[in-house]
């Protein structure tokens, strides 16, 4: 799984690209969790529409995202989950915690 | 059912066969023509069936995980992932939703994700032995004949 990362002022985008499994969701947590820790972002997107496919294993790394923001003050949002994301994330009711937009938003930089 | 075609394949219980098991389980169920939502669920549900294997079975070594794919008449796709290891003690409780014994990074959802995905599932353990899960599920025949 790659990761990119984009700031603007207080704001972090981190573009996931590839499997997010059990394999992959120790290396993304790990760089998300450095990427947070550099920019202190206010707002922290997620954007998963490079992510090819999610198993359980990516609820925790969302979840834990989360957690770190919140423990910085700030707020998250996931934008672009396939529909196989998706159902995953209903299936396990995370829906209800996490801030979601389906359609890709305009660029943070803009 | 009359067995139509079947496959078996067994892999070390390293996470980076996570992805082979997946692709395995869906080039041996394409023969159904699924859609792709379909082969979505076919490679979730055996993804969250390897990965309790490899996270739960072999805690202190690497294992073998045994996966075995059928197909029976009427388009039927059974999915068995097998290991030897350490077995679960109790079986109702570990496929109770958020219930998991892996530590703060497992989610619990596992075997929830396994129902939703396929028609059925069955989990066979013994501690000390290993565990068997089972499942099924029946692809919707488009009408294209396939040789």
């Amino acid at each position: 799984m790659e990761i990119s990362s984009k700031r603007a002022e207080r704001n972090l985008l981190l573009e996931l690209k590839g499997e997010l499994d059990h394999h992959g969701a120790k290396r993304a947590m790990e760089v998300i969790e450095q990427e947070i820790d550099a920019a202190l972002p206010l707002r922290l997107v997620l954007d998963f529409s490079g992510v090819t496919f999610m198993d359980s294993s990516g609820i925790g790394v969302l979840l834990r995202t989360q957690r770190r923001m919140q423990c910085y003050g700030g707020s998250m949002l996931l934008r672009g989950v396939s529909a196989q994301a998706g159902r995953i994330l209903e299936i396990a009711g995370v829906g209800r915690f996490i801030h979601m937009k389906k359609e890709k938003e305009h660029a943070i930089d803009q | 059912m009359q067995l139509i075609n079947e496959m078996q394949l067994t892999f070390q219980s390293r996470s980076v066969n996570e992805s082979f098991a997946r692709c395995a389980a869906a080039g041996f169920a394409a023969q159904l023509d699924p859609t792709l939502e379909e082969l979505g669920d076919i490679k979730t549900a055996v993804s969250e069936a390897v990965t309790n294997a490899i996270v739960h079975a072999y805690p202190d070594t690497v294992g073998k995980i045994t996966l075995k794919g059928r197909i029976y008449e009427g388009n039927v796709l059974e999915i068995m992932v097998r290991d030897t290891g350490c077995g679960i003690a109790d079986v109702e409780k570990a496929r109770v939703p958020l219930f998991t014994t892996g530590g703060e990074e497992r989610s619990g959802m596992g075997f929830t994700i396994m129902e939703s995905f396929m028609d059925s599932l069955r989990v066979r353990s013994k501690v000390g032995r290993g565990t068997t899960v089972t499942m099924r599920k029946k692809i919707i025949c488009r009408g294209r004949a396939r040789g």
